[in-house]
């Protein structure tokens, strides 16, 4: 072997290697932290499956309409006096303050979700543009929000910011679980099952899943197509704007341009590892992929390997069920 | 048609404020910070730094002669993203012919200045340019590694000695130069210190290294946890441009490690010492002179109070003759990192004129030969280049300002 070759060559380290005891012993704070990402993917994760659901549109700039949500919540949040550091703010402050986020998070993304149908979808819509033509126009509309915020604050991501220090809550087999965990998988998890029952009871709920089924026999029969359109990408807007506040809460430094790339193909890809259409199925979608990516980054030992083991994990799953786990369309799917 | 929607929103933001009032209930003045815990070691700041009694200076013996052509140079940023690091350097130099010249009106050295932006690849020009003039004997430069390694054969072929007041990557020596010395300790020497500083000094008894992906933090990991030992409770990889580290903050807080060393820069090191500290980690974290910067402070806010770190170079702003003569030079500023690392260099290769010394071959043979001590430190290179006994320093963030703590890892 040539000498200058030697460097190259793998050590030992460099060698897929399964760290089972790591797991083992990192299992429950793994479990904890993959369900905080879980709901966070699954939130954003409804707004990819209901646009799916009513317009068979992969809405592939739904991760800029996140990204807005959390530049809402930083610009909301810094103006506050909120920063890296811890707030001196006593609790109820802390609570307002955070709520007046969470509201001006999800305006702000259900904003651009409405814009985003007037200007990119709905004139394709009105000339009866093919299927491929609506997807290219979504991959440029990502772009486009994506580098207009580039343009505006640059390729350096924004200040941290601390909402509240976390605070160990009980205790499960030995790991804490601390307040922020908690704060964000139960409201994440209300928000969800709210959306699910919306779908399921409501009146405009049981519109979305009729223009799912068949749009042209929804609007004999007396539904406004075009108000339950706009209507799905507001509430996936809105939910968006949620799971804005708690990625910020969940990662201070992740307000960046491009921040919302990966989390939008990882709640793309929940969506569709749990049946992409379905509601449930994004939720348990968005869970599931939490879950396997930190599971699997602590087995192979490395942080790079999150996203690897949880996109394995769906070709895996859809080898077997192509139309994942949960399968149903939104038009089915009956509560 | 939205009253559901909004019935449900504020179902979760009255679940959700429940939620963060029970903790505040738990947390108790969770909310307001008490800075450093006290169960940890604390190091206390210094005041001052020992000057070696014999330290040479740049003055000499005021009775030096040499031609009236006589130039050092320096090369290296004096524009670009790093321009700092080289006006640190440069004033530092720009002092030490100051002080000379006033001190011998019969040695009257000139000054020159050659600009690298301290890219590798715009390097090479400068010094081609450099190295073609025959007044010039000694340079100071180059303050990086990279350019260091793109520029070392232009000397070599041209034998002219040039003594590195920053460059840190240890394979730097390797390439055969008779013409490279480094004027500080390389990462392969800081690596066993920053051990050392950790289970010594900091009294650290596991310590959780993790490391980033750049050249930089593997190699400076790698010596580092040699020097660990059995204080080494665990390794830990992250990414350039990472930004979520529960994963390895997690591993770390179930190693219960009381110290995290962190290999790297500050663009990841900031966000990670706030979660780490976000997530209740009351040990220390240490980091190298990659981390050391304002900018750590700024990003982290007041989780930075944990944070020491480690370099080889020495605090310029307490060594008060040092200090208040390069503020003279600066226009008021204070020294930077590697200001006496500058000063120094030049002042070894003074002294070699003053002596005498005064062609490129002569001066080369002096500075190989050169066996004393200068205000930083003893200087004396191996024949690789290498410094002998190079200082590492350490450094901790106190009030919000970035203050050394003395030597370390002897």
């Amino acid at each position: 072997m040539l000498p200058s070759l030697v460097p190259l060559l793998p050590t030992e380290n460099d060698w897929i290697t399964f760290d089972i005891p790591s797991l083992a012993e990192n299992f429950w704070s793994a479990t904890f932290d993959g369900l905080t990402f879980g709901a966070i993917y699954a939130l954003v994760a409804l707004g990819y499956t209901l646009v799916y659901g009513v317009l068979n549109l992969i809405n592939f700039a739904h991760s800029e309409v996140f990204i807005v949500g959390c530049y809402a919540v930083f610009f909301t949040l810094s103006s506050l006096g909120f920063g890296p550091s811890v707030p001196r703010l006593d609790i109820w402050a802390i609570i307002l303050n955070l709520l007046l986020a969470l509201v001006l998070a999800m305006v702000a993304s259900a904003v651009t979700a409405f814009l985003l149908e007037r200007i990119a979808y709905k004139p394709l819509r009105q000339r009866n543009a093919p299927r491929l033509v609506f997807l290219i126009t979504a991959i440029g509309a990502s772009f486009t929000i994506q580098y207009l915020i580039y343009l505006w604050r640059g390729p350096s991501p924004e200040l941290a910011l601390t909402m509240f220090r976390p605070t160990p809550i009980f205790d499960v087999f030995g790991t804490i679980i601390d307040s922020q965990q908690l704060v964000i998988i139960i409201a994440a998890v209300i928000m969800m099952v709210g959306t699910d029952r919306f779908i399921s009871k409501s009146r405009t709920g049981r519109g979305i899943r009729a223009v799912a089924q068949d749009p042209d026999t929804a609007t004999l029969m007396g539904v406004n197509k075009e108000r339950i359109i706009i209507t799905t990408f507001v509430i996936g807007g809105l939910l968006a704007g949620a799971a804005a506040l708690f990625y910020v809460m969940k990662i201070p430094s992740g307000v960046q341009y491009s921040g919302g790339f990966v989390l939008g193909i990882k709640a793309f890809a929940a969506a569709v590892l749990g049946g992409i259409g379905n509601v449930r199925g994004a939720l348990l979608g968005g869970l599931l992929l939490g879950l396997i990516g930190n599971y699997g980054q602590i087995l192979l030992g490395n942080s790079q390997w999150t996203d690897v083991v949880a996109f394995v994990v769906l070709v895996l799953v859809l080898l077997l069920r192509p139309e994942g786990i949960l399968g149903t369309s939104l038009g089915r799917s009956k509560a | 048609m939205y009253r559901k929607k909004v019935l449900t929103s504020l179902a979760a933001a009255a679940t959700f404020s429940m939620l963060l009032s029970a903790c505040a209930n738990q947390a108790g003045p969770g909310t307001t910070e008490s800075s450093g815990s006290s169960s940890k070691v604390n190091v206390p700041a210094i005041s001052k730094v020992d000057v070696p009694a014999g330290a040479v200076k740049p003055a000499g013996d005021g009775k030096a002669t040499c031609p009236a052509t006589t130039t050092l140079a320096y090369a290296g940023a004096q524009t670009g993203p790093n321009a700092q690091l080289g006006v640190n350097i440069f004033n530092g130099i720009q002092l030490a012919i100051d002080q000379h010249n006033k001190a011998n009106p019969g040695c009257q050295v000139q000054f020159k200045k050659f600009d690298t932006e301290g890219d590798p690849n715009k390097a090479t020009g400068p010094v081609t340019q450099l190295v073609s003039e025959p007044d010039i004997l000694g340079v100071v430069g180059l303050p990086f590694s990279g350019e260091s390694k793109a520029t070392g054969n232009i000397f070599e072929q041209k034998g002219l000695v040039h003594i590195t007041p920053s460059a840190t990557n240890p394979g730097l020596t390797g390439n055969g130069w008779t013409t490279f010395f480094r004027g500080l300790g390389n990462d392969a020497v800081q690596g066993p210190a920053a051990a050392k500083f950790l289970t010594g000094k900091l009294g650290a008894k596991k310590v959780y290294l993790v490391q980033d992906d750049s050249d930089y933090g593997i190699g400076l990991a790698t010596s580092t946890s040699a020097g660990l030992g059995s204080a080494l409770a665990g390794t830990e990889k992250v990414t350039t441009g990472q930004k979520d580290f529960s994963a390895v903050i997690s591993k770390i807080m179930n190693a219960k490690a009381d110290a995290v060393f962190y290999s790297g820069y500050y663009a990841e090191g900031a966000p990670f010492d706030q979660q780490l500290v976000g997530k209740g980690f009351t040990g220390t974290f240490v980091a190298p002179d990659g981390v050391k910067d304002d900018q750590f402070i700024k990003q982290a806010g007041d989780a930075s109070n944990n944070a020491y770190f480690t370099c080889p170079c020495l605090p310029g702003e307490l060594i008060p003759e040092f200090a208040s003569a390069y503020k003279d030079v600066s226009k008021g500023a204070e020294p930077g990192t590697y200001s006496i690392e500058g000063y120094d260099a030049a002042t070894v290769l003074l002294s070699g004129i003053d002596a005498g010394k005064q062609n490129r071959a002569d001066l080369l043979a002096w500075v190989k030969a050169y066996d004393k001590d200068g205000l930083s430190k003893h200087y004396k290179w191996d024949a690789k280049g290498e410094l002998q006994a190079p200082t590492v320093y350490g450094y901790k963030v106190e009030n919000g300002k970035i203050v050394p703590v003395g030597p370390i890892g002897e």
